[in-house]
């Protein structure tokens, strides 16, 4: 069970906006961590604690395939984002690395900024303590609850090579 | 079936797939830069397995803070390079590299009817040669580097026919902003966009690189066209590898058909900070800009530079602000110095660069301070994409920034 505060934000926030290029000369997650979100909100980095939640509306993530964007994420403490809906490779860089995303155009809808809120990401539930509502999440597709319960694609895929021998270089033609 | 689900299934070794559809697919060529092949590297070493999967489908460029801009960055460099020479695989050093995606095509690295993955989001630029080309991040392209496949989910595709002949001055760049601000920056969120009609097929192949390398930028997965003799014969002149040309079929299913007559299409300019945010350039009003940029993966090949230097030779470069141009590869620098263009733009007043990422994402040569305007050639204006959140970026293709940076100002070319 994930709980924390909430942290809000609008439409089409970009990569860019989540850790800006010029801290991309370095991947340590702590180092990413210290400058997420300060382009658009100087004050996330020094509020969020462990267990928080990004809220925001529709597309969250757009813009660059920087992996940096949902690492910096969760190392800032970050326990899950709920958006209306994700940008397509921000989606997949955090099922990758574990960081739980939730598309739920209602529980953006129904929490504001400072709420506290409950996740249970086996059912897919958001509750909505500060506002006493609850809330479902779509629940993800078979074949990517797979790479989730391994723990992230590296897992996943381990355990693929690690049972398929065979598979593990493939042939050059 | 469609062209991103006739490649698909190909690369599945499926007879048929469809939109929504998990697959997993061979890949042709995987690609990773500076910024996240040190992250893939780190995540392909947690694999345990000690080889890639075939050292000549991988390309390693270091191109977004090269030649290294801080001890930080050539850190990463480093880890790039000692990971190139030990795997084998292809690797651009400074001198010979270029921008990823203006030096693979030109290399002959990629060709129609490949599958292309790449850790840096316009990867879909080479959906202009009749592939499937689509960004990732670091995890995904260790995997791919591992095992040589990728899963995906089959997108839905939205067609778009253009028919007409575009007006001078009008270019691939207009046409890509111009269906960016009708469809907006999540327009094509997932799918796969295709790219068609009249004034397609007269589109020059710099033209369609320049098209689909903004796909993302609607959300689109990839944006693809139809690999034509033009496409066919640019990477016959590149590549030893046999082009495979796909098709779509002609009762095709498509998410949405958008039609759009460019025939009267101005020139196009997208305002801060989204690059939806179009307007026509007579519609942008009275912008005063304290820089210009030409180059980037998107407008930084020879054709881009030619008309560039069509407008600028012979004139100066506004005293209230810097143009800095860079070209986009090695091979077009060398051209565009052949045909007299760096001299023009020397001549000029402008700075010519090695290749580089740079200022497109704010690393370095040419980052604005805080309430400066920038009018560039790149592909995106966020917030503090090119320096100070307090500055501005405005998009526009290479005529309109030439011509601006005589001006002084955001101005049609034919002004």
């Amino acid at each position: 069970m994930l709980k924390g505060h909430v942290f809000k934000y609008g439409a089409n926030v970009d990569t860019d906006a989540i850790i800006p290029a010029r801290y991309l000369n370095v991947s340590d997650p702590y180092e990413l961590a210290r400058h997420c979100m300060e382009d658009i909100d100087l004050d996330f980095i020094k509020k969020a604690k462990p267990g928080d939640v990004i809220v925001a509306t529709s597309n969250f993530g757009c813009g660059s395939s920087r992996e940096h964007a949902p690492i910096a994420i969760k190392a800032s403490g970050i326990s899950a984002v709920i958006a209306k809906s994700f940008a397509r490779i921000f989606f997949r860089n955090a099922i990758n690395i574990g960081l739980p995303l939730l598309e739920s155009p209602e529980a953006v809808e129904g929490t504001d900024a400072g709420d506290e809120l409950e996740i249970d990401l086996a059912s897919g539930t958001i509750k909505n303590l500060t506002k006493g509502k609850t809330f479902k999440a779509a629940a993800y597709p078979e074949f990517m609850s797979g790479i989730i319960k391994a723990g992230g694609l590296i897992e996943y895929t381990r355990e693929r090579l690690k049972k398929n021998i065979g598979a593990k270089t493939t042939k050059v033609a | 079936m469609n062209l991103a689900e006739k490649i698909l299934a190909a690369h599945a070794g499926k007879d048929h797939v469809a939109p929504g559809e998990f697959i997993s697919a061979k890949v042709d060529v995987v690609l990773a830069n500076d910024i996240t092949a040190p992250i893939a590297i780190r995540e392909f070493q947690k694999l345990g397995q000690d080889k890639v999967f075939d050292p000549k489908k991988i390309v390693l460029v270091p191109d977004h803070f090269v030649p290294n801009k801080d001890i930080a960055s050539a850190e990463q460099a480093k880890i790039l390079r000692e990971f190139a020479r030990a795997q084998g695989v292809n690797y651009f050093e400074c001198g010979q590299m270029g921008i990823e995606h203006v030096i693979l095509h030109e290399k002959g690295l990629v060709i129609p009817g490949d599958l292309v993955v790449g850790a840096d989001s316009h990867t879909c630029t080479y959906g202009a040669l009749g592939a499937f080309a689509t960004g990732m991040g670091s995890t995904d392209i260790a995997v791919a580097m591992a095992t040589g496949d990728v899963w995906m989910k089959v997108p839905p595709t939205i067609k778009f026919v253009y028919s007409g002949k575009l007006p001078k001055y009008v270019g691939g760049k207009d046409l890509i902003l111009y269906t960016i601000g009708q469809i907006g920056v999540d327009g094509a969120l997932y799918a796969a966009m295709e790219f068609s009609g009249e004034a397609i097929d007269n589109l020059s192949m710099s033209g369609r690189f320049t098209m689909a390398n903004m796909a993302i930028e609607a959300g689109g997965k990839a944006g693809l066209f139809f690999a034509d003799k033009k496409a066919v014969d640019y990477a016959r002149n590149r590549s030893k590898r046999s082009p495979v040309v796909f098709e779509a079929d002609a009762d095709a299913a498509y998410q949405a058909i958008h039609e759009y007559d460019v025939s009267r299409l101005e020139p196009q300019v997208a305002l801060p900070h989204l690059p939806s945010n179009v307007k026509p350039v007579s519609q942008v009003g009275q912008v005063f800009i304290d820089q210009v940029v030409i180059g980037s993966c998107t407008n930084g090949r020879f054709e881009d530079l030619q008309v560039a230097a069509s407008i600028l030779k012979g004139k100066k470069v506004n005293s209230n602000l810097r143009c800095i141009i860079i070209p986009g590869s090695q091979q077009v620098y060398l051209e565009a110095l052949r045909a007299g263009y760096i001299e023009a733009f020397i001549e000029a007043g402008c700075a010519v660069s090695t290749p580089t990422c740079g200022p497109c994402l704010g690393g370095h040569m040419g980052i604005l301070a805080a309430g400066e305007k920038c009018l560039a050639t790149t592909n995106r204006n966020f917030i503090g994409r090119m320096g100070s959140p307090r500055s501005e970026v405005y998009l526009a293709g290479p005529a309109v920034a030439a011509a601006s940076a005589v001006a002084g100002k955001i101005v049609s070319p034919e002004s």
